[in-house]
């Protein structure tokens, strides 16, 4: 079940970048936060508007995109930004997150 | 900008112009308090890299004045020869993919 904050984040990203793949995967449940928490996520976000993009300007499209939800409730947010070639190269496999250590607590 | 906002600047363009290899991050080399932070140093290690850290945990307005520095929100934050180069997921990438070899050498 996808809760608020993750919808607007999955509406977000397909309004600004048109993606072709788009996953919003709530990863707070490995957090140091109460269950049901949405503020840790990772987007996996496959893209026309990536192409010929730096990994740095494809992560500032996305953050941009999410200024609002970055401003807000999200601490933390895992971006894996791709064109169409670059995700059936890879055959739609990501990394996974580092696992939490606590953190600041926020 | 205010005072306060005009010093962090300056403090943080000092960091990254007095260390080649400089990481804000959360907690540092040894007690990262992030795993995000934690890859990123990890990957360094790995690469024998010489790098710097400061911890943002300990400094709330530097916290803050790196994320207006970069015009980027989150931390870990890694520059190399005062480029900004990214945070967790491209230090990561670039690493799988072998090209933050290139980008930690030392230029010539």
């Amino acid at each position: 079940m996808s809760g608020p904050v993750q919808d607007s984040i999955h509406d977000a990203l397909v309004a600004a970048l048109a993606p072709t793949v788009l996953e919003v995967i709530n990863e707070s449940g490995n957090h140091n936060v109460p269950p049901g928490s949405e503020t840790h996520f990772k987007v996996i976000v496959v893209s026309p508007a990536f192409e010929g993009k730096t990994l740095v300007a494809r992560h500032r499209a996305v953050n941009s995109a999410l200024a609002e939800q970055l401003a807000g409730p999200v601490h933390a947010l895992s971006i894996q930004a791709f064109t169409a070639p670059q995700w059936a190269e890879r055959g739609g496999v990501v990394p996974d997150s580092p696992p939490c250590l606590g953190g600041s607590k926020r | 900008m205010s005072d306060v906002e005009t010093e962090t600047n300056t403090r943080i363009r000092e960091l990254i112009d007095q260390n080649r290899v400089m990481l804000f991050m959360k907690g540092n080399k040894i007690f990262p308090s992030c795993g995000f932070s934690a890859q990123v140093v990890q990957i360094l290690k790995h690469h024998g890299a010489d790098f710097q850290t400061f911890n943002v945990l300990a400094d709330p307005a530097m916290r803050q004045g790196i994320k207006v520095f970069s015009e980027w929100p989150t931390i870990p934050q890694l520059y190399v020869d005062g480029e900004f180069v990214g945070g967790c997921d491209i230090v990561t990438q670039l690493h799988n993919s072998g090209e933050l070899e290139q980008v930690l050498a030392p230029k010539s």
